[in-house]
Parts: C-alpha cells; structure tokens; sequence
C-alpha cells in the first residue's frame, strides 16, 4: 500500500484575519506531536470544495453548506464523503425569528406579506434554515413573504457575523418587520447592545441542527487522517498549550462528527433549489 | 434519590444583562457533574442559557422558565495549572522571586496566572540585580518630593546679570541638559527590560525617568530666559556620556550613571545652588539636587545587596571605571567651555578678584566630588586606597 508523504493539506476559508493565527497555531501544534501538517486559504467555499475534488486537499474545514456541496458532488462522482469531526460547539444550534416587542405578530403564520430580514444568501444559519422554518409553516420565501438579504461576504456561508447584525439593526429601524439569526448571535448582539433590552421579542425557534465539520473524501491519506481526528479528539481545554487555539476557534473540545445534524439545510436546499446552479456549472 | 438540585432564580435579570455572573458563581460552588437549575421571568432566559451552556461546554436540559445546567470540567478548565505569582506587598523574602519565569508576564505580582506561555523575554529578571528591601519606600518618597516646575519656581523673579555672566549660566544650563539626557535615556533603557514582577524597581525607574523629564525642562527654561540661542556642546563631553548609553550591563551603568555620576552632580548642584547669580538658578539647581539624591541612594541601596549576593561584582565595578578612563583617555576633561562658565558664574562678575573666587570655588568643587566619590565607593566596600585610585579614574565631565 503507497504510503504517504509530504504533510497533510487542510483547506479552510479565510472569513475574518484571524484564521490564519488559528491555522498557523494549529500547524504549529501539529508539529510538536508528530505530524507534518499545512494548509490552503480560500476566499469562498465553493472553490474550497471544488478545490477538495480536484485533489488539492486531503481535507476541509467545511460549513454546512458545503459539507452538503460536497455530498451532492460526491454523488454524481460515485465518491464518498465524511464528516470526522467538529466541535462541541457546531452542536445542536438553532435560530430564531425575531420580532419588535410591539409586533401584533403572535405566530410564524402572521408574518404573511411582511418583509423578512436574513442574513447573506448563503448562511444556512441566517437565511436557508430560517427561511425553510417559515416555508414549512406555509410562507413560502418570495411569494408569501419579502425576503430582504443582507450580503456581506458572498461565498462564506454566513461565518461573517456582519450580515446579520445588519438585520438586526434593520429591524430596529423598522425597515422590516422579522429578523433571523442564529442564536449566540442573538445572545451576542442583546449583550453588545446591538439588540436594545426589551424592545425585541423572539417569534420562533428552529429545531436544533449541526454546524461545520471536517470533511474527508474517499482517496484521502488514511494514516494521517486518522492520525489528525485523533490529536483533535484528544486536545483538552486544560492543556495551555492549546487552550488558544481552542479559545480562538469557539470550542471547549472536539467531537466525532456526526451528520444527523444536516437535515434541515438539506430541505432547505432541496426546496428552495440553491446548489443547482453550482453544481450544474461544476459539472459543466 | 433525594439528591437535592440547587435553584438559582434570576428574577427579571436575563443573560442580555450580566445574569450569566450569577450563574457561574452558582456553578462554581458544585463539584463536576452537578446541576443548578436556572429559572427566571426574563422572556429569552431559555433561549441564552441554552446557547451559552453551549458556548460554556456546559450540560443543558430545558426546564420550565429556564434551565438545568450541569458542570462540566470545562468551567474553570482555564484554570488548571495556573501559578501564584508571587505576593503583592514585598513583605518577606519569598514574595518577591529571586527568578520569576518570563511566562509570567505583564501578569501583577500577586496574580494567579493562566497557564501558557507567550514567549516574553525580559532580559532583566533576577532578584539579586535589580532588588533591594529600600524599593517601595524609595518610590513612596520619591512621589512625596514630586514638585511642579511652573509651581515650584518664581519664573517671574526679577534679575539683571552682566551678559558675560548671564552668557556662563546659559552654558550650565545647556551642559546640564545634555548630561540629564543621559540620565533620562539610561533608566529608561533598562525599565522597558525588566520583568515586572519587580514592580516597585520599574516604578521607581519610571519616576526617575520624569524626574530627569522635569530637570530637562527647567535647565532649559532657566536658559531660554534672557537668550534665544542655547550654549555649546563638545564632542568630549558627548564621548563621556556615550560611554553610559553603551554599556549594556545593569549593574555596571547604575554604578557608573547613579553612584558616581550622579554622586559627583549632587556636589555640582550644591555648588550651583551656592553660588548662583539669580534666584532662578539657585532654585532649578536645588529642585534638582533633591531628586538627584535620590537616584543616588537607590543605585546604592541595590548595588549594596547584588555585592551582597555576588562577590564577584565588586572587580567588575573597578573594571568598569578603569574601561570607561581607558576610552576616554584619548579626550581632553571638563571642557574648557563648561569650565569657565562655572568660574564665572561662581564669580558673578568678570572682575579679576572676583575671577579668582569663582576659580577657586571651581577647585573646591572637584576636591568636594572627590571626597563624595570616595565615600560612596567606601560605602559599596571599597578600601580606602582602592576608593581613592577609582575616584581619579572617574571622567572629567562629572557625570
């Protein structure tokens, strides 16, 4: 069997300055307990997991999202892909359509013919998820109600915070009437004050879902793969020496991945028919 | 069975407002694996709990109006490991380490400090270099004599002096200021390198350092009173004080800067203040001298106790001085600029008899900075005749 060499080749997508710290601190890491790691930025993840395809990866930090690219790419190709790990905290999250605290609005279903502020395009969070909680209750996005994007960073899926803010912000100025966000988002802007105490109230509530995952194709380097996911499930919040990086990268320990978290967005997907276009130009 | 689940009821307060205080401080007081319930009226109290039990790596299970939440390792996992950094007040020898790691940090004396370590290099860490039991009392002292220039000075005194005297306290003053530039730099060089777990060293550093700010100000000011342009500057006295930016060793430039050069500009102060021709210098000379002393006794105080602890420091002090003659050899002394100004301030008049007052107050001046000199040296337990070689030894530019 062909052994690998030359380190191991992570791709991850540079939404915010900060993640190179994370990966430069995490190679670092890697480094003093034995495996030769690196890793590739992207500026949007559909190029990531093009990227991932074409064999310039062994594996993806990937979003929701483009986990779900990479299975339906996975399924024209007759390859197969794998969730091995994530962290503790892209666990069970939901969001939350939220409303001004003098709203008439009392269910999903009074939302009829308002104007619904989502985050950007692409953020299963702030706008695919929310929007399939308000389609299945039957608003259907665009015909029973207006959906008003705020698109910062196309491409990112949503892990730039700034477009829902701009939601929130929106809703506080009365430009739309309900605002969807994912939930520490709405812990974080009540305590930032972007939310102002008392004058919001939360209408609905998603079921929980999963976030992002270590993504590996079949063909990956098997050694060192397992090697990774098992350093990851090993590092501990005790440990100071990456205590940082955990810090920095939102989790207090890592977690075998798991995909039954992924339901949701795949409905959404499927109904509001969001990868078409991608894939038809990836196989294209 | 029986186990009884404590509740914590937050009333009206939500995370939105500083709720998550008290829940940690409930959470703190169980053991891994216990439960609190949280309940509350706050409407997104079970909606934050949930997401920041999430964040918190805490268990979370919905309960009406709130949360139960059970402690996991993760709450206070940043705390494993964390050191005490020594103790606030230096009250006994162990609360001041004699080598503090620099993983420590900026963290104050007295900190428990969070594992990890952020390569911090701190050049100067050793107790037995940089500490002596006079510290804080030093500093406290020091910031009791703090004084205003714009306060503490009659800038408005009234004075007329001849222009050839107006014209040698012009000199002084610009011979001054270069030399407490010198006195600014050198504290200042070291205090960005000492490891702050010797706190009060860096705030005494810091205070002498404004002190010398200060005397710069009003050397300048007494010169800038009747004159546009200031005096001159030599290359030999610069080459002098050269030799006390240059030196990298802490010990060897307190001794050489603080003892003995500051030491010899205590005795010129006072001569200043004695025979100056104007209120206005007699005044700047004496503020100065004050804060000067101070230096002094503190470079003695923490020399005293590195020869102390170090036998072998004591020829690395004589070492140093014989180095700094051997640069300066090739140099002519005092300039003759700085010289006759001091003879015709001290005189207060070009005539001749006054002249010769002025020069022989000059003369006593040196002999009074020799003797100075030699007790000092004698106090850091040099024998007489050693104390007497090195003091000769010592530059010629005073400082």
């Amino acid at each position: 069997m062909k052994r690998h060499s030359g380190p191991l080749v992570l791709g991850a997508v540079a939404y915010d300055a900060k993640v190179v710290t994370i990966w430069d601190g995490f190679r670092a890491w890697f480094e003093t307990q034995g495996l030769t790691f690196d890793y590739v930025l992207f500026t949007n993840y559909e190029r990531q997991v093009e990227a991932h395809f074409s064999g310039a990866l062994h594996l993806a930090w990937n979003s929701p999202l483009a986990w779900i690219e990479a299975q339906r790419l996975a399924a024209r190709q007759r390859r197969r892909v794998e969730a091995i790990a994530m962290r503790d905290s892209d666990r069970d999250l939901t969001s939350v359509v939220v409303v001004p605290a003098r709203s008439s609005a009392r269910t999903l279903g009074d939302l009829r013919g308002k104007r619904i502020g989502v985050g950007a395009q692409d953020s299963p969070q702030a706008t695919l998820i929310p929007l399939l909680l308000l389609a299945e209750a039957g608003l259907e996005p665009g015909r029973d109600v207006e959906v008003v994007h705020h698109d910062v960073l196309l491409g990112k899926h949503g892990d730039h915070v700034g477009g829902e803010r701009d939601a929130a912000r929106a809703l506080l100025r009365g430009e739309i009437e309900a605002a969807c966000m994912l939930d520490a988002n709405h812990l974080a802007f009540a305590q930032d004050g972007t939310l102002v105490s008392g004058a919001t109230r939360v209408l609905a509530q998603t079921p929980v879902y999963d976030h992002c995952n270590f993504t590996v194709l079949d063909g990956a380097p098997a050694e060192p793969v397992a090697r990774f996911r098992e350093l990851l499930l090993g590092m501990s919040y005790d440990d100071p020496s990456v205590r940082r990086l955990l810090d920095l990268e939102g989790l207090k320990a890592w977690q075998p991945g798991r995909t039954s978290g992924y339901a949701q967005l795949e409905r959404a997907v499927e109904r509001f028919r969001f990868l078409e276009p991608w894939l038809a130009a990836v196989a294209g | 069975m029986g186990v009884h689940t404590p509740r914590l009821d937050l009333g009206a307060l939500g995370l939105e407002r500083g709720a998550q205080l008290l829940v940690k401080h409930a959470l703190r007081a169980l053991p891994v694996g216990g439960t609190l319930e949280v309940v509350g009226t706050d409407p997104h109290l079970g909606l934050h709990l949930r997401t920041w039990a999430r964040q918190q790596g805490l268990d979370w299970a919905a309960i009406p109006a709130g949360a139960r939440l059970g402690r996991t390792a993760a709450l206070g996992g940043r705390w494993v490991g964390a050191e005490q950094a020594g103790e606030s007040v230096a009250g006994s020898a162990e609360s001041v380490h004699e080598l503090p790691p620099a993983r420590w940090g900026l963290a104050a004396r007295g900190a428990r400090v969070e594992a990890g370590d952020l390569g911090f290099e701190f050049a100067l860490d050793r107790k037995e270099v940089l500490w002596t039991e006079r510290v804080g009392e030093l500093y406290r002292q020091a910031l009791a004599a703090q004084w205003d220039p714009a306060v503490a000075v009659d800038w408005n005194a009234p004075f007329t002096l001849p222009d050839e005297v107006e014209d040698a306290v012009v000199q002084v003053m610009t011979y001054l200021i270069e030399n407490e530039t010198a006195a600014l730099l050198v504290p200042a060089r070291f205090l960005a390198r000492i490891h702050p777990h010797f706190r009060e060293v860096l705030q005494l550093l810091a205070v002498q350092a404004a002190d010398e700010a200060r005397h710069i100000e009003v050397f300048t000011r007494r010169a800038s009173m009747k004159r546009t342009a200031l005096g001159l500057s030599t290359q030999g006295g610069q080459a002098s004080l050269k030799t006390l930016l240059d030196e990298p060793d802490y010990a060897l430039a307190f001794f050489l800067l603080s003892v003995l050069g500051e030491g010899s500009f205590l005795s010129l102060l006072r001569f200043l203040h004695a025979h100056a021709p104007d209120p206005v210098t007699a005044r700047v000379a004496e503020l100065a001298g004050v804060d000067e002393a101070r230096h002094v006794a503190f470079a003695l105080a923490h020399l005293k106790r590195h020869l102390a602890h170090d036998p072998h420091l004591r020829p690395r002090l004589a070492a140093a001085v014989e180095a700094r003659f051997d640069a300066l050899r090739e140099l002519s002394g005092l300039n003759e600029e700085v010289f006759e100004a001091l003879v015709l301030l001290a005189a207060g008049s070009f005539e001749p008899q006054a002249i010769a007052r002025g020069h022989d107050a000059v003369l006593a001046l040196k002999a009074d900075m020799d003797a100075a000199r030699r007790h000092r040296l004698e106090q850091l337990g040099f024998a007489p005749d050693e104390a007497e070689r090195l003091s000769a030894l010592h530059t010629r530019n005073f400082m």
